[in-house]
């Protein structure tokens, strides 16, 4: 039964790199991740639009390029066109690749659909001194076609139009690609041989059986040995002995796209080389390539370092003046202030202030993948990456990685194999998200600079950058080996031009991922924060209890601390986190952390950001607070053993980041983890192994340091 | 065209090289998608770049850039047009 009411369904399909999402976001209003290159799009997402006459659902998914799946990005493609249907399908035509773009646009056609072409990148056609004929184009593909540049709406109302009209009074897309006369013939008798004997089988069915004999019809003849022989006997009759049925189809679509373009498209008359691929020359060079890299990253932490300092003392500045504000009016009430002052302000404060440092990580990635770098990138690495057992091409969600490890999870759908999807999933953790940018940004601000300087500080920051990606490479070697071998499919990598990123879709970016940043800080961060302080304020210790303690330390650590420090730090340790802490501290102890970071770094399980208001409520605040650096920073610098050795040295510190930069803290990615690989076993090993390694390098770091200082 | 033709395989792929698609093998694994992205019997081509380590290559074809390992254009039997350097230098 058709429901006339229901909401029809649109759609938008092409090959990679089109510009659907792009579009989707036009019709839509939402705003989907894009990017320049092929594989942005992993999952179907749906919307709604507005046509003068009624609301339409449009669905974006992967880019395809043919009907036949590989990857498990392009089974959800044509799992949604071929079996949840369509009433509509906008056939997004990259007006800059046109020939190939309609290889998959001529597969439509075999499929019954209702298909209208929005046409992209018309502008780089005609930047170049192309041009193209839309009349023309029309009446070849025998569908409307619409120009469009979705990032600017230019053809947007037009699209909408035509879409409308399409919905209104559909009509099946139907082509004639112009096969060879033999393979008609041979599919005339093979169609009439059915019919005649009972079986429904139409003309273009039966030339996909002589020429594909893993096309979907033909599994209908499997079990019917009657007919094999028909259909090989036709079979032969077209193809010959080398049997080459695909060859031959995507021979007559491709001579077919082939005299589309050419009656329909100017082709770039500029003969110099474009200026893509002057910076092609360069960007990829056999030397330079990979120096470019390296410098390139090298500039993008150093300025996260130094760039962000202002804001950062802004914010910083903010909640100090916030805390003053707050405190004497809640003078009255000691527990509520200390809950509001440390607790609340102090933690979920802590994390505010790396807002400008992950907004400008944000702005490089979102700048590296709207210009196209990150597909030469992968083309770079693919030999590097080879040789351990990752295709090049798990680059890309790596890199993307270092915003954050869920996105790069989901993008390994792209890989071509199983396996290298899966080696993919399993190290996209390690890939030093931004997360754990206040962790490094905090140790480094407090250890690290004061003792080296800032020029330093930027390039431990680059390191730390590096520590997960290095590891990653002899896990995957490892790793490798003991997984069963799967399929294994090739790299086959498509390089989009260069284009400038499209800033709003940059702004766009970075608003929503800091949104997403500051609601972490608003909801885990705050309710961790209470938690924590209110494990650390109880059980209060009666005043006095420690005067005893403090007379019997020596001359010499009674001139390291004051008597109301002392207090404060016992009563610390005697609170219900403290004892917790100082339970679990031996199996942290070899690493250089006390019962603080211990707790701080348990606390961060599920999310480790946590881990920086841990620090900063667990480390407290010292009475005597110079002015300038913040008091965070300051009491972790002073803070000891009981014994008074130094806490934070170099070496512990720089143990507690290899460990965060290690470690697996982070319940949503698990989850995503679990999703993508369809086993808790996968994410529970991604934890273990994780942990396991994060363990075993913060202690032998450690030890060393402890070594060499001696 | 009537260039001198030789036969060439995928180790001898050199930056700026033209080439052109003699044959495909069909069987082969990795074949079927290597036709839907249009490398087909005739088809012409142009080696653009070598990565740094000699594999993979970028190619031109049919106005796109595509980058292949040399391992996996095994199933395309592959002459070599004349080489023009047009984009050495
Ligand atoms: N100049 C220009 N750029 C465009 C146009 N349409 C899309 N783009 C850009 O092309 C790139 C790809 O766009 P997307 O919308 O991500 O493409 P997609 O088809 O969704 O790609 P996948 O999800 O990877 O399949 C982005 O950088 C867009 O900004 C256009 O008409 N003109
Ligand atoms: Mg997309």
């Amino acid at each position: 039964m058709v429901e006339t009411s229901a909401k029809k369904r649109v759609a938008l399909v092409g090959n990679p790199n089109a510009g659907k999402t792009s579009l989707f976001n036009a019709l839509t209003g939402l705003h989907q991740k894009t990017g320049n290159y092929p594989g942005v799009t992993v999952e179907k997402s749906e919307g709604e639009c507005q046509l003068t006459f009624q609301k339409v659902d449009v669905v974006d998914v992967p880019g395809l390029y043919s009907l036949t799946p590989v990857s498990t990005d392009e089974e959800v493609a044509t799992s949604v066109l071929l079996d949840e249907g369509a009433d509509l399908v906008v056939y997004v035509l990259d007006g800059s690749n046109i020939e190939r773009n309609l290889f998959l646009f001529s597969q439509l056609a075999d499929h019954d659909l209702n298909v209208v072409v929005a046409l992209t990148m018309t502008d780089i056609l005609m930047r170049s001194g192309g041009d193209f004929d839309i009349a023309r184009l029309s009446t070849l593909l025998g569908v409307e076609v619409v120009p469009v540049i979705p990032h600017k709406g230019i053809g947007i109302p037009e699209l909408k139009e035509a879409m409308e009209r399409a919905i209104e009074d559909p009509h099946t897309l139907e082509l004639d690609v112009g096969f060879p006369k033999v393979v008609m013939d041979a599919a005339d008798r093979l169609a009439d041989h059915m019919n005649r004997r009972g079986i429904a089988l139409g003309l273009r069915e039966a030339r996909c059986v002589l020429l594909d004999e893993h096309c979907t019809t033909a599994d209908r003849f499997r079990d019917l040995p009657e007919h094999i022989a028909a259909i090989e006997e036709e079979r032969k009759a077209v193809l010959g002995a080398s049997g080459q049925g695909r060859t031959l189809d995507a021979q007559a679509r491709y001579a077919w796209a082939e005299r589309v373009r050419k009656e329909s498209i100017l082709p770039p008359q500029n003969k110099k080389r474009s200026k893509s691929e002057i910076a092609d020359a360069f960007l990829t060079h056999r030397v330079f390539g990979l120096l470019f890299f390296l410098g390139l990253m090298y500039l993008v932490f150093q300025s996260i370092y130094t760039f962000a300092a202002p804001l950062m003392d802004l914010i910083e500045a903010g909640k100090t003046a916030l805390a003053n504000w707050v405190s004497p009016m809640l003078e009255s009430t000691p527990m509520v202030q200390s809950l509001v002052v440390d607790g609340v302000i102090e933690g979920v404060g802590s994390v505010f202030v790396f807002l400008p440092q992950i907004v400008i990580l944000f702005f490089f990635i979102a700048v590296l993948e709207g210009t196209g770098y990150l597909a030469r990138a992968a083309f770079l690495m693919d030999k590097l990456l080879g040789w351990c057992g990752l295709n090049g091409r798990a680059f890309i969600p790596l890199l993307s990685s270092f915003a954050c490890a869920i996105p790069g999870v989901m993008a390994a759908r792209v890989m071509p194999d199983q396996r290298s999807r899966l080696l993919t999933v399993l190290v996209a953790p390690l890939m030093s998200c931004s997360a754990r940018l206040p962790v490094y940004l905090l140790l480094i601000g407090a250890i690290i600079e004061p003792k080296y300087g800032p020029a330093w500080a930027g390039f431990a920051l680059f390191a730390m950058h590096f520590v997960g990606l290095i590891v990653a490479i002899p896990i995957v070697f490892i790793l490798n080996r003991k997984i069963s071998k799967g399929r294994r499919l090739p790299f086959m990598l498509e390089l989009p031009k260069y284009q400038w990123p499209k800033w709003r879709d940059v702004f766009l970016t970075l608003t929503s991922r800091s949104k997403v940043f500051l609601q972490t800080a608003g909801t885990i961060i705050f309710a961790m924060s209470v938690l924590i302080w209110a494990l650390l304020t109880f059980p209060q210790a009666k005043p006095g209890t420690y005067q005893k303690e403090y007379e019997a330390l020596s001359v010499e650590r009674q001139s390291q601390i004051s008597e109301d420090e002392f207090a404060e730090l016992r009563q610390r340790e005697d609170s219900a986190l403290g004892r917790f802490g100082r339970t679990i501290e031996p199996v942290f102890a070899p690493a250089g952390f006390d019962w603080r970071i211990t707790t701080a770094i348990l606390a961060a399980f599920p999310a480790r950001e946590v881990v920086v208001p841990a620090m900063g409520i667990l480390f407290g605040t010292g009475a005597d607070v110079d002015e300038g650096s913040p008091k965070m920073v300051q009491s972790m610098q002073k803070a000891t053993w009981p014994d008074g050795r130094p806490l934070m040295t170099v070496w512990s510190s720089i143990s507690l980041m290899v460990f965060f930069a290690l470690c697996c803290q982070c319940m949503a990615t698990l989850a995503a983890v679990k999703r993508e690989t369809n086993s808790w076993k996968w994410a529970a090993f991604s934890f273990g192994y994780m942990t396991t390694l994060a363990y075993i390098f913060s202690v032998v770091i450690n030890q060393i340091g402890l070594a060499v200082s001696k | 065209m009537s260039s001198q033709e030789k036969v060439l395989t995928s180790k001898d792929l050199r930056t700026g090289m033209r080439a052109r698609v003699a044959g495909v093998e069909e069987g082969q694994e990795l074949c079927p998608r290597l036709l839907e992205l249009g490398l087909l019997p005739g088809t012409e081509f142009r080696v653009t770049k070598v990565a740094p380590l000699g594999c993979p290559v970028e190619i031109d074809v049919r106005g796109y850039r595509l980058c292949l390992r040399k391992s996996e254009t095994g199933c395309l039997k592959l002459v070599s047009l004349e080489d023009q350097e047009e984009i050495a230098g």
